[in-house]
């Protein structure tokens, strides 16, 4: 079974079917889509200024990553449990396009960077300002990409 | 260019809704509870009017891109509405409820007042978000056959229905 094939079965599933029939499922689920993106956003961003000491400087790099870090999470739910349908939805479009590739890839390598990288240091609470601003910016930078990336799949 | 600016304007919305959702959530009590909402307020806020200015600025730009239609949307209708009203409810907080924010600045679950306040504000903004995504569709739009009460509320007129 090549991939293409694995895409095509994907997007015969019952719940892309039922998306594309309906006239309201996919604006729907993208609008919940752009409100997880807005707090998935809001945590990632309130945690990075952190780290680079543009907000809550008065404040421990700890402190604020742990007190967004299960909002940080709720968005993320919101964004699988989202995303994932409104891909179903068109699995095979996204086959072929490149902007849906870097986003997927990107935001794996995110993810990972996030929970194995970003979030162990900061709570170690080791690391040196410098090296917390470094995170902090690869950060934003992989999280901006998925981001940006995402809304371009529309365009391309 | 349309995709760049519109991205922009999607990209931003982290900046602003997410950034104003943190203070929400301070402010509703469900997150930095030990942290004073002075402080929350004041370090956060000034990046939620970077956002806000940088949403407002592209999203003139995206109106003028396609003004006649947008201007008939019900949705755009329904957003700036719900703009509206956001900033009648943020004035309120500003003028009116912080008044005596002293007596529960660093309380980890502020007066109902507040907590009500943030939550309007929070429901306010997803609703904006809403709406705002649905403008790119034509349901309800002028040149399509629309119930009487689309018409009314787009301000659908028929010689423009020629023209779009």
């Amino acid at each position: 079974m090549t991939l293409l094939e694995v895409f095509q079965s994907l997007e015969e599933m019952w719940i892309g079917e039922a998306i594309r029939t309906s006239y309201w499922l996919f604006p729907f689920i993208e609008a919940i889509h752009l409100v997880g993106l807005a707090l998935l956003g809001g945590t990632v961003l309130v945690v990075d200024l952190r780290l680079l000491g543009l907000t809550l400087r008065s404040r421990p790099a700890t402190q604020v990553l742990l007190n967004a870090r299960p909002y940080f999470v709720l968005a993320l739910v919101t964004m699988f449990a989202t995303g994932i349908p409104l891909a179903l939805s068109e699995m095979i479009k996204l086959y072929y396009n490149f902007s849906w590739w870097v986003k997927i890839s990107t935001l794996g390598i995110a993810i990972l960077f996030t929970f194995f990288v970003r979030n162990p240091m900061v709570l170690r609470d080791r690391a040196s300002n410098v090296t917390l601003a470094g995170i902090g910016l690869v950060s934003l930078v992989l999280w901006f990409t998925v981001a940006g990336a995402g809304r371009w799949i529309g365009f391309s | 260019m349309y995709p760049y600016i519109e991205t922009t304007h999607v990209i931003a919305l982290t900046l602003f809704v997410g950034t104003l959702a943190i203070v929400d959530l301070r402010m509703l009590g469900f997150a930095y509870r030990s942290t004073p909402i002075s402080t929350i307020s004041q370090s956060i806020l000034p990046w939620t009017v970077v956002g806000f200015i940088i949403m407002f600025v592209t999203g003139v730009l995206l109106f003028y891109a396609i003004p006649v239609r947008t201007y008939h949307s019900v949705w755009f209708r329904i957003k700036v509405i719900m703009i509206v009203l956001a900033a009648i409810n943020a004035a309120h907080y500003h003028y009116r409820i912080s008044k005596n924010r002293v007596l529960w600045d660093s309380a980890p679950r502020p007066p109902r007042s507040v907590r009500l306040t943030a939550a309007t504000s929070l429901f306010l903004w997803i609703v904006v978000i809403f709406s705002g995504r649905m403008i790119a569709y034509n349901w309800f739009d002028c040149d399509r056959p629309q119930p009487d009460w689309v018409i009314t509320v787009a301000g659908c007129v028929i010689d423009e229905v020629a023209t779009l």
